[in-house]
């Protein structure tokens, strides 16, 4: 059973005098626990596949399938209900909610998927203390600097501990310390049998995934795993010459 | 390596076991555990061009051991490769030839190349991304060699995303 499945998945976007197809028929099948890379250059419609996946942005034609239902044929309103049970966003820009508490953005959408408000507590300690957020629960958003952010929109993306975790460029604007911790969460969770789908364009995050699908102009040209192959010590791992 | 053991005699006279040590303590896990046998292949070469000069050194029980000592000759070509520009990496490498070349064979197509190429960069990152989580945060030396590679890394896979738009 797949966690998600597009079946020929068309985005044109007709707003302007000509029609623009963004998502020219794409089939994709995404298993439990799998993470998958989406890369490809910007105007390639990984953004907006993304979007129509998480039901942000409207197919023009094509099926997706949710945990074996179909879901593209819901209304704005069951799409609202859906994401908050299966799905969990990540975006570049945090989107947090700025007049709440750091706890109070990560209990909120596991407080909205029906948890208890002990359970939420309790996942919201756990996702912080994993991010080494724990201090800083009582802050407001706007006191975090920009990777504590980022960590803390990906807390409140799995705080609903969803389907599967849609992200977009989550490490789009982070500094290498930050993105190294964003890095070590999402190990984690993948290990604990995540799934994700990530679009980036940082190698060291795509780098983390079992699968990489390259878009192209709307289209996937490729779709394959990503070996690990060597390991040893810096000085063998790579060349010295 | 000639210059590599120019540099450690350049701080103190050494024998060559000691010069392995200086190596592994230097460079921590960024290099790979030098050949002892190696060591002293290149300090003959050395001293047979003039760069070292070796003394006996006289142990008890044990036979005398070589102390190498740096000359002013050495101490000179030391400089030079210290100050001269370093090369920066080569573009023009087999992946490009085959690019270029490819269409020309029929035997691949150019987007089916750049696709194998790039999983292939994701899988050496990959392996960086174990060794750096691997790496205690005291090998600093070590770390930046990894950081070095995987920022390498990142600039091979932009321009296979150039050579994509461009070419396919």
């Amino acid at each position: 059973m797949s966690v998600i499945k597009a079946v020929n998945l068309v985005k044109i976007y007709s707003g302007g005098a000509v029609p623009v197809p963004a998502v020219r028929g794409v089939d994709l099948q995404v298993e439990p626990g799998e993470f998958v890379a989406i890369m490809g250059p910007s105007g390639s419609g990984k953004s907006t596949l993304v979007h129509m996946l998480g039901g942000l942005d409207a197919r023009t034609s094509g099926e997706i399938w949710l945990d074996d239902k179909r879901v593209d044929t819901l209304s704005e309103s069951a799409w609202a209900l859906l994401r908050r049970k299966k799905i969990g966003f990540v975006f570049q820009f945090f989107n947090l909610v700025a007049n709440m508490t750091v706890a109070d953005n990560v209990e909120l959408p596991a407080l909205l998927a029906g948890a208890s408000p002990r359970e939420a507590r309790e996942r919201r300690q756990n996702l912080l203390g994993a991010l080494n957020l724990s201090e800083r629960a009582d802050a407001a958003p706007g006191q975090l600097s920009g990777g504590e952010q980022q960590r803390v929109a990906l807390a409140r993306a799995l705080a609903n501990q969803p389907s599967v975790l849609l992200a977009d460029e989550p490490t789009g604007n982070l500094d290498s310390r930050n993105t190294r911790d964003v890095l070590r969460l999402l190990t984690e969770v993948h290990k604990d049998g995540q799934t994700i789908i990530m679009v980036t364009h940082d190698a060291r995050v795509a780098a983390l995934a079992d699968r990489l699908v390259s878009l192209f102009d709307g289209a996937i040209v490729d779709d394959g795993r990503i070996a690990r192959r060597r390991t040893g010590t810096a000085g063998e791992v790579i060349d010295l010459r | 390596m000639r210059p590599h053991l120019l540099a450690l005699l350049a701080k103190e006279p050494a024998h060559g076991y000691e010069l392995k040590q200086a190596l592994e303590q230097t460079f921590g896990s960024a290099y790979p555990s030098p050949n002892i046998g190696q060591i002293y292949v290149t300090l003959g070469r050395l001293e047979k061009d003039g760069l070292v000069r070796a003394v006996d050194v006289e142990q008890s029980n044990r036979p005398n051991k070589k102390v190498y000592y740096l000359t002013a000759k050495g101490r000179e070509s030391l400089t030079t490769w210290v100050e001269e520009p370093t090369e920066g990496p080569r573009v023009r490498d087999e992946f490009f030839m085959k690019l270029v070349l490819a269409p020309l064979t029929g035997i691949a197509d150019r987007m089916a190349l750049i696709n194998r190429q790039r999983r292939h960069y994701l899988s050496l990152m990959s392996d960086l991304n174990d060794l750096l989580a691997r790496t205690p945060a005291a090998d600093r030396v070590a770390l930046l060699l990894i950081e070095g590679a995987m920022l390498h890394l990142q600039a091979d896979l932009e321009w296979l995303e150039r050579c994509q738009e461009d070419l396919a």
